[in-house]
């Protein structure tokens, strides 16, 4: 957990600068960092908050970006439920991607045992802490570096670094590549559009693939 | 964007974050996980980053860059080089970041 932590720490603080360079007013950055608690929905959220999309077209990219959790969800279903419902909610919101490795890890067997609600608080309680320090700090002390350094795009280079995680094979590049050239190219619609419209095409395509050659389907995983 | 309307999307983004990280544990009996869920898995969260990242990369004020002298690019290369060396995300970062500071500092691309 430690070196785990150390990692998610880092890219907290890298998040916090992202966010207080983005021009969010600093008092909605930490409203945001504190309660959305999703690190790549929240530096893609940024640049269509600032620019002023629709709040349907965040929300949608936020929601698409999410998408992996409610997989997660499925998986934590087997362990957790047993329990009550607000009780699973709760344990829901606070369970990022690597205390869904590192709990799976521990327990292989998907039963529920007693044992396991203290061991996921306890690494939930670390990976809240490990990454909401940092990005704290990360905006409170972004103020003291110039704009004019630009190192909002360290954001951009971040759900970079993401991208190519989520990059496995012929497919995956290709839907890639269709949804930067739409990105780009539908640029000009007005509300931001054009997130939605690549997302749509990339979709197609990737689909279109899996169905001429149907052999492999693997899920994603990425960093939060 | 005004206060009101920021506070608005950001309490929306947290109420995403819930749904999406419980969205199969909401039921009380358990649901199967949906064919068309799993497929599109695994394209709609790349295609959101992506859509997001490339016009920030190569675009400025809404049209394509048409010079070479712009410290992301060179950031964006180095960052590249750096995941395909290493696999990991936070020194990709870095490398990226050092190279835009070193260009927009030093030479005032």
């Amino acid at each position: 957990m430690t070196g785990a932590a150390l990692g998610i720490g880092a890219w907290g603080l890298v998040t916090g600068v992202a966010m207080a360079k983005s021009g969010l007013p600093l008092p909605l950055a930490v409203l945001m960092s504190v309660i959305v608690f999703a690190g790549s929905a929240q530096l893609a959220a940024l640049p269509l908050l600032t620019s002023g999309a629709p709040l349907w077209v965040v929300w949608a990219t936020a929601l698409c970006i999410n998408l992996r959790f409610a997989v997660f969800s499925a998986g934590w279903r087997r362990y957790f439920g047993v329990l009550p419902r607000g009780k699973r909610l709760r344990m829901a919101y606070f369970a990022a991607d690597l205390n869904y490795v590192l709990f799976l890890r521990r327990f292989p067997e998907p039963r529920h045992a007693p044992e396991q609600v203290p061991y996921f608080w306890g690494g939930v309680a670390c990976n809240w802490t490990a990454w909401q320090v940092p990005s704290l700090v990360g905006l409170l002390l972004a103020d003291r570096i110039p704009t004019a350094w630009g190192l909002g795009f360290a954001g951009t280079l971040a759900l970079l670094g993401i991208t190519y995680s989520m990059l496995h094979d012929r497919s995956t590049w290709v839907a890639a590549g269709v949804a930067a050239c739409a990105a780009v190219a539908a640029y000009a619609l007005p509300l931001k559009l054009n997130i939605v419209v690549a997302i749509a095409a990339a979709v197609a395509i990737g689909l279109l693939m899996d169905h001429a050659s149907p052999q492999r389907a693997q899920p994603l995983e990425d960093k939060t | 964007m005004s206060t009101v309307e920021g506070v608005i999307a950001i309490v929306g983004l947290a109420l995403i974050t819930l749904l999406t990280r419980g969205l199969f544990l909401i039921p009380e009996r358990e649901v199967p996980l949906p064919a068309w869920l799993q497929q599109g898995l695994r394209y709609a969260p790349l295609a959101a980053v992506v859509a997001v990242v490339a016009p920030e990369v190569l675009m400025t004020q809404g049209r394509l860059i048409d010079t070479w002298q712009d410290a992301r690019l060179p950031a964006v290369a180095a960052a590249t080089v750096y995941y395909l060396w290493r696999r990991d995300i936070l020194g990709t970062i870095l490398s990226g970041t050092a190279v835009l500071l070193l260009l927009r500092l030093g030479f005032g691309w």
